[in-house]
């Protein structure tokens, strides 16, 4: 070790702890969960930092932000710096800095995880993208027309990031939008005490600061395709980021009982609409005393404190594993936990039962115990016979996982699926079996997260930019 | 923002507008439908394309003040315009040539839906028989127009306050025992939900295939969530893009009712918060 030779440095042992909201208090509202560093907390956490030479870190980022180097400029101060820093490769910093699991990725490889807590990067980031939106955003400098134009379909990370690198590059970039507003999973999916909505949408604006037109109201595969498009749109080339928004079922009985939701059903509901302000807003949400949540993934912990929030008296996370297999970011997980959510694992219903107009009064569930190890090294469920009990729950939200929405999958001529009906592309340039067409994100790779979604659109801007430079 | 460009007031509940929509007015088809979403504190409620124009790029929608959206949007104005109007949505009626009469039927509000769809059919050079029906005389309207989209038109008030007394259901049977039923290949019915089951369950007994339009809740339009969920035929369908037209005989009609009452009471809620704040004497907004 070289580096012995200098002075040693005093490391302090763990992060900087993130102010948050008291668990009792903020499990019945829907303001944000983390408050955030102050400056002199997010100073002292950047001079943890070790300025590794080689930056592991960042093998760890999809979008490959400059880390040691942004978070170099926080130590010294200068968040204006850092922030440009860090905008150089991230469209979205208030974002990522709040949703991606950061355990997985930039922080997994921090040098100083190795010993002790890692540095909290993406709190730092965090600071930085809203220390800017504070202070007033700077728009970073676009390239000379191209005179090239690029269609984006679908606004969530993928398309956004995409739009956002292309936009730079001097190409004409117009996003087109099934909802009313941009940000696909950013606004109807992740809850608010997560990520504010107001954070997204200024996210939004600072690409459209870049000069990316976004239409939103605007559902390709219905009022045009992406073949239109190219052939009397002007378009040069296409980026099919739709996403993973169609719902799966669980296909047992009474699943259309009223009171019985998708996840991304109660979400939207909650977030997009904010049937949590209603009747201000418009858009009603019921749900009853006891709220079963059916799954174990991130939705399914965003839907199980969404309903504490909306006034269930007890949330449930219904899990067919055990709490080692839960597919949910531990982070996540503590939250639910720490708020209420009480967990039913190795549990899983074969029927929801209602009475005679039809409401959910309960749920036939069977238990299960953990077998050998599938293909994929998780122990396999296995029911155990004669252990079905009725769960007393009066809602029931069903959060296991979603696929591909075939809208535009369908009306595209040429375009080669997966037999799930994801889009087939090639994970280096996100190019599709149609030339001129790339697609990446969540239609790709399957329901995944906001950060890889990022890195596909990356991806694939480099590769349009390189298709239409040789075009 | 979406701008209307005419207003037309069939009845104090019943009211047209026509909305500059040219990307929604360029792809449509019959019966397909759109979302609209007034402004921002709004909801999202689907609402059947009833007529289109091309070249001028206006759609037309017909609506019944039914609970606070449609009474808010009741009281807009030519010039007034909507934040939010996508489609079109949902798959297009099927059209083609069929051997024999086809019967079309509209009860209340869904003479409009009905329409674009009659003249398709009666465009693909089927004999088209409209029969269209309301609560009272005064709830009827686009009988010309009908007359126009339809071969024949039949048109009948359940108070026998205009033309002749009786349901939609009377005039379909007496069609049905005039051609006979072995001669007509389709039936298809829009309007409220209890007046389509009455015409599935009648054709259901003389085994004519039978088509209806479904009005299920919705959110999003595009498929993402199931709101709009309906058993067909045993099967989880979404209304919104799998329909909204399925074959009546198969569809669950008792669930469909059950689901589309879910927020009844929320309904109320917001019928009573809105009149609060619109003045009309109980001291505003609280």
């Amino acid at each position: 070790m070289t580096d012995e030779k200098k002075p040693k440095k005093e490391i302090k042992p763990t992060k900087n702890p993130m102010p948050a909201q008291d668990p009792v208090e903020r499990a019945r509202n829907f303001n944000e969960v983390a408050l955030g560093y102050s400056e002199e907390a997010v100073i002292d956490e950047a001079k943890r930092c070790l300025q590794c030479k080689k930056e592991p870190c960042r093998q760890g980022c999809p979008v490959e932000v400059e880390i040691p180097a942004f978070i170099k400029l926080v130590a010294e101060g200068d968040f204006a710096g850092a922030i440009a820093r860090i905008k150089n490769k991230n469209a979205l910093p208030a974002v990522c800095g709040r949703v991606c699991p950061q355990e997985n990725q930039c922080e997994k490889y921090c040098t100083l995880g190795k010993k002790h807590e890692p540095v909290g990067i993406g709190r730092i980031e965090r600071f930085c993208a809203d220390w800017e939106l504070a202070h007033g955003v700077k728009t970073p400098e676009v390239a000379p027309p191209t005179g090239k134009k690029v269609a984006i379909v679908g606004s969530g990370p993928s398309g956004l990031t995409c739009a956002a690198d292309l936009a730079k590059l001097g190409h004409k970039v117009t996003v087109f939008e099934a909802l009313h507003v941009a940000g696909g999973v950013l606004m109807y999916g992740i809850p608010e005490f997560r990520l504010p909505k107001a954070v997204v949408q200024a996210e939004v604006q600072n690409l459209k600061n870049l000069g990316v037109e976004i239409e939103v109201n605007s559902v390709v595969g219905k009022f045009t395709t992406v073949d239109e498009l190219m052939e009397n749109g002007g378009f040069d080339a296409v980026f099919i980021g739709t996403g993973a928004g169609l719902p799966y079922f669980m296909n047992i009985p009474g699943e259309n009982s009223c009171g019985v939701y998708s996840a991304n059903e109660f979400l939207t509901r909650t977030n997009l609409m904010k049937a949590y302000k209603f009747p201000d807003f418009d858009t009603p949400i019921k749900l009853g005393k006891k709220v079963a949540v059916l799954g174990g993934g991130n939705v399914a912990m965003d839907a199980a404190r969404t309903a504490l929030r909306l006034g269930a008296e007890e949330s449930w996370i219904v899990y067919r594993r055990s709490h080692e297999e839960l597919p949910a970011r531990k982070e996540e997980a503590e939250h639910a936990e720490e708020e209420g959510v009480k967990f039913a694992f190795l549990t899983s219903p074969v029927e929801i039962v209602s009475n005679e107009d039809g409401w959910v009064t309960g749920m036939k569930c069977i238990k299960y115990e953990l077998g050998e190890p599938d293909a994929s090294g998780r122990r396999r469920p296995v029911p155990i016979a004669g252990s079905e009990y009725l769960m007393d729950v009066d809602t029931v939200v069903v959060a296991i996982g979603q696929g591909p929405n075939p809208l535009v999958p369908r009306t595209t001529k040429g375009l080669e699926l997966t037999k799930k009906g994801n889009i087939v592309a090639d994970p280096e340039t996100g190019a599709t079996s149609k030339p001129g067409v790339f697609a990446g994100g969540d239609v790709v790779t399957g329901a995944a997260t906001v950060i890889l979604a990022m890195g596909a659109g990356r991806t694939a801007a480099k590769s349009i930019h390189e298709y239409l430079s040789n075009k | 923002m979406f701008k209307i460009l005419e207003k037309e007031v069939f009845s104090p509940i019943i009211k047209q507008f026509v909305i500059e929509a040219p990307k929604v007015a360029r792809s449509c088809k019959a019966g397909q439908f759109i979302i609209l979403r007034i402004h921002e504190e709004g909801e999202r409620i689907p609402l059947t394309i009833a007529d289109f124009d091309r070249e001028k790029g206006t759609i037309t929608i017909v609506f019944q003040e039914v609970g606070k959206t449609t009474t808010q949007l009741g009281q807009m104005e030519a010039g007034d315009t909507i934040k939010d109007f996508v489609g079109p949505l949902g798959e297009p009626s099927h059209i083609e040539k069929f051997d024999g009469p086809v019967v079309v039927v509209g009860g209340g509000v869904g003479v409009a839906p009905v329409h674009p769809i009659a003249r398709s059919l009666k465009e693909a050079g089927n004999h088209v028989i409209g029969i269209i029906g309301a609560r009272t005389g005064e709830l009827l309207f686009w009988e010309d127009k009908m007359r126009e989209a339809c071969s024949e038109l039949l048109v009948t008030t359940d108070d026998g306050s205009y033309v002749r007394k009786g349901f939609v259901t009377d005039v379909l049977k007496e069609v049905i025992e005039k051609h006979g039923k072995e001669n007509i290949p389709l039936v298809l019915a829009i309007g409220p939900q209890p007046m389509m089951r009455a015409v599935s369950n009648l054709t259901k007994e003389y085994g004519i295939k039978t088509i209806v339009s479904l009005n299920a809740l919705m959110v999003d339009g595009t498929g993402m969530c199931g709101c709009c969920r309906v058993s067909v035929g045993g099967a989880t369908k979404f209304v919104c893009v799998d329909g909204p037209e399925f074959d009546a005989h198969a569809v669950d009609w008792l669930e469909l009712g059950r689901r589309g009452a879910i927020f009844r009471p929320q309904e109320q809620q917001a019928m009573e918060h809105h009149q609060c704040k619109c003045g009309s004497g109980c001291g505003g907004a609280k």
